[in-house]
């Protein structure tokens, strides 16, 4: 009776407990629910764009290569490869024991064949243009050449040859980016382009797609044929649209990791949960553009110069952004590969004097307190963006007398007049690299590149990345990347402001999550704590 | 018969109307679907755009998008590759629909409760309490009370979850059904209570208490139904909005439905995506409409039509 009585309270005290602590969903021991911001517009490898939908197609399928924890490229369904002298031919051995989720064999024709079907102008890629250093994918993608031209065959089934127009040390880190995934050929010939949904998606990666609930979640199953099961047995990737709610659903613990985090909750968060939150340089950047085909930037580097000056890069990041930024002077993040980061000479200079001088260079331009510039910095609508552009106002207004007019404008119509270069005067951008190489970063100021809203033509900087490309040498590649960066010093068609953070709440139970500047977390290198 | 052939017949000629309508106003905004922010190549660009044949002139893209819709088909969505439209829709309606229908359900209980209440004490202590709330449920947006609900139940008292949909756990419908229903509730209660604090005014409802008659049974069998009139009229284009889904709810509660398509459809220029959207909200009231009016007939005999 005793012991009855004993039971029993023990047993409503465990009711209570469970009442009133436990979240009203336990945690499931071996699901991993990871918060995946907006929905994936397509699991297609090489039709996705956004980061939501690079994240899961990293799960489903896997490349000749990964990304590791220290960011460099280490081999994945390529075994090994090798170089040529001239460094324009890779060779790729491939793996053994490869295959698709339904269990037959991947052949190095696959991949071949991911690689032209990325580069076909009717797939639709967003990134066909970061494999233009491939023998003929220009021509292919212009539609000069038909795609079986690329550059790429498979001599045998476990060896992928790839030829490149110029050195591109970086093609190892490349070929961990989806557009270079393999293709099921039997699923495209089946289901056309709509092949890439549950039921039908047969991929190589160490997971296979389970179910895909629109507007909801995407869940994933560990593939029971990949060489080394994942610990985890099941991965979903829940929508979560608004930062707000996905942060209580965090801490009510119905996620394991966020997608971000919101800022103005930053503080609160390095309060009470210093060990989850996971803030770590992120290769992006977050810049003003400046349009020099019109007034009043059109040939006047001088005036552009100043107003770079006086922008105190550090009030923004910390105060604008409460700490979720690193301040950009330079063009290329910090910890891109290959890269020494550089910064104007100005940016040593105490704030006094980058004002004096900005002053200076102001006056020369001919504008004066009788006679101050007016000017629109142009944005989509964001409250970030707002804050960063009040901040910036303020800082020319204050120092220089700009008279400034903030312009927000619906995304899709901000993107239409940015690429009008009509309207525009100073206009936000961002740009986030697809692969840890400088060249992303300097490629977009190219004056041939879709991205180049500024409307720069430099014929100077665009032979210095020509050289850049063409050069094997890493140390003269790395010194000619300086100079690209110098020139855009020197002609400021874009003011970078900050630099990216990744940004995530990552729970206790969670182990093996490391922190790299592409932000890629493969689920199958992560386990669960019991 | 032939009122019932009429109204349809004007309901597909409005469903017209707002599909060319909204067609061309649509393609009028700048910016269009293909419009990134890491832009396509030139070549790439067109490439695709023929696929959805954005290069063939407006009048025929229209014709041929006005086929399709006369085939049951709404086209390919633009942001959801692979995607059809009437996919998109037939996978989000059944979310947004039950919940809708449950915030209706509510919204109507309740606030006929609270509006009956409220009337039967016109002018006293409980009316002006109730109406105070009321007038606070109709004027807090939900996305002022959702987020607070999800606070309170979800996170500070650990009774329900703070998101996410499971259609077959009552828990997860809760909160995004109490947030979609409370300002419904406040609007019906003040309709049915202003309605019905009338009608319990008029001389009819004075000759039955005259003839001994208790108010139970006065408000339900002789009140209340002349009294439902506005209630009535306000729950058709109600019904329409909730049941097809609430962009605020759907998004802080991550509920798979077909609300945020208007927004993210709107935003991403997904042409076929709001057009589709547009036409089952359209169609929704045309029907819920049709319904009231003969609704109307059943409760009032004067505006039975001939």
């Amino acid at each position: 009776m005793h012991t009855g009585h004993r039971m029993g309270l023990h047993g409503i005290g465990i009711a209570l407990a469970l009442l009133l602590a436990a979240p009203a969903i336990a945690a499931p021991a071996d699901m991993l629910r990871i918060g995946n911001g907006p929905e994936p517009e397509t699991l297609d490898p090489h039709r996705a764009e956004g980061v939501s939908a690079g994240n899961i197609v990293r799960d489903l399928y896997e490349g000749l290569t990964a990304i590791a924890a220290d960011g460099s490229a280490v081999p994945a369904a390529a075994r090994s490869w090798s170089i040529s002298a001239d460094g324009r031919t890779y060779r790729f051995e491939l793996r053994d024991d490869l295959c698709w989720s339904n269990g037959e064999a991947v052949s190095a024709e696959d991949f071949a064949a991911g690689l032209r079907r990325s580069v076909t102008p009717a797939t639709g890629s967003a990134f066909a243009q970061m494999l233009a250093p491939i023998r003929n994918a220009s021509a292919v993608i212009e539609g000069r050449l038909p795609p079986a031209q690329l550059g790429v065959s498979a001599p045998d089934a476990r060896t992928l040859v790839i030829e490149l127009e110029t050195p591109a040390p970086h093609l190892p880190g490349l070929l961990s980016h989806p557009s270079t995934f393999p293709l099921h050929r039997p699923s495209l010939r089946v289901h056309g382009a709509a092949f890439a949904r549950a039921g039908r998606l047969v991929g190589n990666g160490a997971y296979r797609l389970e179910q895909w609930v629109m507007q909801s979640h995407v869940e994933l199953e560990r593939s029971s044929c990949y060489r080394a099961p994942a610990a985890i047995a099941r991965v979903r990737y829940v929508v979560t649209e608004d930062i707000h709610s996905e942060l209580k659903r965090y801490r009510a613990g119905e996620l394991d990791v966020t997608y971000e985090i919101p800022p103005v909750q930053a503080a609160q968060i390095r309060r009470e949960r210093p060990q989850q939150l996971r803030v770590a340089p992120y290769l992006g950047v977050y810049y003003y553009g400046l349009n020099l085909t019109r007034a009043p930037f059109a040939g006047a580097p001088g005036l552009r110069r100043a107003l770079s000056m006086v922008i105190d890069r550090e009030v923004i990041a910390e105060k604008a952004l409460h700490g979720l930024a690193l301040p950009a002077y330079g063009w290329v993040p910090p910890g891109t590969a290959g890269h020494t980061p550089q910064r104007p000479e100005w940016a040593q200079w105490p704030y006094a004097r980058r004002v004096a001088e900005a002053q200076r260079l102001y006056r020369e331009a001919g504008y004066s307190d009788a006679a101050p510039l007016a000017v629109e910095i142009r944005y989509n609508t964001h409250e970030s963006h707002r804050r960063v552009a009040t901040v910036v106002a303020a800082m020319w207004k204050q120092t220089l007398g700009v008279q400034v007019r903030q312009v927000n404008e619906e995304f899709k119509v901000f993107l239409h007049n940015r690429r009008l270069r009509e309207a525009t005067q100073v206009f936000r951008a961002a740009w986030m690299a697809d692969y840890d190489d400088p060249s992303s970063f300097f490629g977009i100021l190219h004056s041939a590149h879709g991205k180049n809203d500024s409307g720069w033509r430099s014929a100077r900087y665009d032979a210095l990345l020509a050289e850049a490309s063409a050069t094997a040498d890493a140390h003269a590649r790395a010194l000619l990347w300086q100079q690209a960066e110098r020139r855009i010093f020197d002609e400021v068609p874009v003011i970078p402001i900050y630099f990216y953070v990744s940004k995530h709440l990552v729970s206790p139970r969670v182990r093996g999550w490391t922190d790299n500047l592409l932000d890629y977390h493969y689920s199958k290198d992560l386990r669960l704590a019991q | 018969m032939p009122y019932l052939i009429r109204r349809l017949a004007a309901g597909i000629v409005t469903l017209a109307v707002l599909l060319t309508l909204t067609f061309f106003m649509l393609r009028a905004a700048p910016g269009g679907p293909l419009d990134r922010e890491r832009s396509l190549l030139p070549r790439i660009e067109a490439a695709i755009g023929a696929q959805y044949h954005l290069d063939e002139p407006l009048w025929r893209q229209y014709l041929r998008y006005v086929a399709g819709v006369a085939r049951g088909d709404l086209g390919p969505s633009f942001q959801y590759e692979g995607y059809r439209v009437t996919e998109l829709i037939a996978a989000g309606l059944p979310a947004s629909a039950l919940l809708g229908a449950c915030a209706l359900i509510v919204a109507l209980a309740a606030g006929l409760a609270v509006g009956i209440a409220a009337a039967l004490r016109a002018g006293g202590v409980l009316d002006r309490l109730l109406m105070a709330a009321t007038l606070l449920g109709v004027s807090v947006p939900s996305f002022v009370v959702a987020p607070l609900l999800i606070l309170l139940f979800a996170l500070h008292l650990g009774w329900l979850p703070a998101g996410g949909w499971r259609p077959w756990d009552v828990s997860s419908l809760l909160l995004p059904v109490t947030a979609l229903a409370l300002p419904h509730v406040a609007y019906v209660a003040r309709l049915a209570r202003g309605s019905l604090a009338e009608v319990l005014d008029s001389p009819f409802v004075l000759a039955a208490r005259a003839r001994g008659l208790r108010t139970p049974r006065i408000v339900l069998r002789h009140a209340l139904r002349p009294a439902l009139l506005p209630v009535l009229s306000y729950l058709g284009p109600a019904a329409a909005g909730l049941l097809t889904g609430s962009v605020v709810i759907e998004q802080i509660f991550g509920i798979p439905g077909v609300g945020r398509y208007f927004v993210q459809g709107a935003l991403n220029r997904d042409y076929t995506l709001v057009l589709g959207v547009v036409l089952l909200y359209g169609a929704l009231i045309v029907v819920l409409n049709l319904i009231v009016d003969l609704l109307y007939g059943a409760l009032d005999p004067r505006v039975r039509p001939a």
